[in-house]
């Protein structure tokens, strides 16, 4: 193996190399940092890096450890300590994290090398990255197309083999969606299955960090590591942590999955909804019984879902107000002036709508109408599933209706962009898990464009869904594609 | 200006403490008009008698000890304040 071919590994592959010692972390260390110099000027995935700090983690580095040795980026919204946390807002372009955030902790006691921060929308907010006021992060599969967001960066690094894996975050679909459409793997954990101390919070009751990976076993094995309770974080759930690697390898007997009929929407693009029926069928041929479920209530998954991220967020940004960190306006006349132009210079345009969108359903005589009704029709969609999971195991469905889009198609209508997230969002509200893992491309101008199959369980059950989803990935080669970008060399 | 909602965005920015351009004040008044009509639809949902549901896996009395511990120093609770001086935030003057 050379030096130039190591990025190209998986987690658990790379671990195997330097725990039989034919390759030292350090020299790791230099052929990621090779080959984010080779690639990223045109992907656009990260928004700093440290390599200088990380070789000197490397050279400390115990290989034994469970990710001893092993680089993981880190999405620009978890806190590493002396790094920036920029959350891609100009608010923040100045701003060091003073502390790790407890997954970072929990990382670098497993042995992993925090290195870089990757680009994302600007507070999570997006499907695209687009609305990262840094710079924007390119698909793999085509330089012209977005990477998804709002974890883009993180996606794209693992799809271009500028890192072999990632830390995201998710609060509607945001590591789920960008790993469908640069064909990784992303787990959105339980809510409270890992806790977000050091997570820059945008929406409290839907936010979860989880794993952006080349295959299933290493999400797995970053589960492992990140995984548990936190007295730093009230919503962490005080309950053990199997083994998410157990289970890798069992079949699928016994298993039910459920196909739910509201999810074959019309808008779904015509390759990704033969990509999924064709995986429907290779898990039924698996062992798995399919059975057709209903949730009557998918169809106001979005809308209750804006009202509530929006509303969550307008309180969380409160404080964004120029006074401790971050930006602050020239010259103001008094406090009002400077919160009112901080906010005004700082924040980009996705920001400020989602703020007084969330401002407005929160305020006197419009909280009822909005943001109460919507808690309790998030209710019903909890219930909905609560019924759902009692006859099957796992959901099936696409991740996004369709593969990557054009830079620039969808950003002029925000409610367009929103409707893109109809398949990961209930997930969120409901607070269950859910993974989403490659099963075919569409070919669209040339391109090979990636399609992502998501598989909803229950919460807490992450080691069945990672069990599914790694018997459909190991008994199929999409995994194995790369993308053009791949094959960029120094020659 | 048409609006086709009960928002007034030129209102709910001085709440939210974001001065907004005139431009802005158009064109977020027409897309968050249009996001507030999609979301009309969650008046046909029959919610009689259904609490609202603040978190989806709700977790009670969560304490943990309230027990003095190293944290920030003062130094680095203000290492990226705006501006500093003598160990403090530095704003401007609030009361006259």
């Amino acid at each position: 193996m050379t030096q130039q071919d190591l990025p190209a590994l998986s987690i658990a592959d790379l671990q195997l190399l330097l725990r039989h010692r034919e390759v030292s972390p350090r020299e790791v260390i230099d052929a990621l940092r090779a080959r984010i110099e080779l690639v990223d000027q045109e992907i656009g995935a990260y928004l700093s890096l440290d390599m200088e700090s990380a070789a000197n983690e490397a050279e400390k580095a115990n290989v034994d450890l469970p990710l001893g040795g092993v680089p993981i980026a880190i999405k620009d919204i978890v806190s590493v300590i002396g790094q920036p946390c920029t959350c891609a807002s100009k608010i923040l372009q100045s701003y060091r994290a003073t502390y790790d955030a407890t997954v970072i902790r929990k990382l670098r006691a497993a042995g992993a090398i925090p290195f870089g921060k990757t680009n994302l929308d600007e507070f999570a907010m997006g499907s695209s990255t687009e609305n990262s006021a840094a710079k924007l992060t390119r698909n793999p599969w085509d330089l012209a197309r977005v990477p998804g967001g709002s974890s883009g960066g993180s996606a794209a690094a693992v799809a271009a083999d500028e890192a072999f894996g990632a830390l995201g975050s998710d609060t509607g679909g945001s590591i789920r969606q960008p790993a469908a459409l640069c064909g990784v793997v992303g787990l959105k954990p339980t809510y409270g299955r890992v806790s977000r101390f050091g997570l820059v919070a945008f929406a409290s009751s839907l936010d979860q960090i989880g794993p952006l990976t080349k295959n299933v076993r290493d999400a797995a094995m970053i589960m492992n590591a990140i995984a548990g309770h936190d007295p730093q974080d009230s919503t962490a759930l005080n309950e053990p942590v199997p083994d998410y690697t157990a289970k890798l390898g069992n079949d699928l007997r016994g298993i039910r999955l459920g196909l739910p009929k509201q999810y074959m929407i019309e808008g779904i693009d015509s390759e990704v909804k033969t990509a999924i029926k064709t995986a429907v069928k290779h898990l039924n041929s698996l062992g798995a019984e399919i059975i057709e479920v209903s949730l009557p209530t998918t169809e106001y998954a979005i809308a209750v879902y804006y009202i509530l991220a929006t509303a969550e967020a307008s309180a969380n940004l409160a404080r964004f107000d120029g006074v401790r960190y971050g930006y602050r306006a020239e010259n103001p006349r008094d406090m009002l002036d400077l919160y009112g132009r901080t906010r005004e210079e700082g924040f980009g345009p996705e920001v400020k709508r989602r703020i007084i969108l969330g401002t407005y359903v929160l305020s006197s005589g419009y909280y009822d109408a909005y943001y109460l009704r919507a808690q309790k029709v998030r209710e019903l969609i909890r219930r909905d599933f609560a019924m759902v999971f009692e006859k099957v195991d796992a959901l099936i469905s696409p991740t996004s209706p369709v593969p990557a889009f054009k830079l620039g198609e969808r950003a002029a209508d925000p409610l367009q962009m929103y409707l893109a997230d109809i398949f990961t969002i209930a997930a969120n509200l409901a607070g269950i898990c859910g993974i989403s893992v490659p099963c075919g491309f569409a070919e669209v101008d040339g391109h090979r464009l990636p399609i992502g199959l998501q598989l909803l369980g229950k919460a807490l059950d992450e080691a069945r869904v990672l069990q599914i989803a790694h018997a459909y990935e190991q008994s199929t080669d999409w995994h194995k594609a790369r993308p053009p970008i791949a094959s960029t060399t120094l020659e | 200006m048409a609006k086709t909602s009960g928002l007034d965005v030129t209102y709910v920015a001085r709440l939210a403490r974001i001065n907004l351009t005139k431009a802005e004040v158009e064109l977020f008044q027409k897309q968050l008009d249009d996001v507030l009509e999609y979301v009309e639809k969650l008046r046909r949902a029959d919610v009689t008698d259904v609490e609202p549901a603040a978190h989806a896996l709700p977790n009670f009395n969560v304490f943990r000890e309230d027990a003095p511990r190293d944290w920030f120093t003062a130094e680095q609770a203000l290492s990226n304040a705006p501006r500093k001086a003598n160990g403090l935030f530095i704003v401007p003057k609030v009361v006259e």
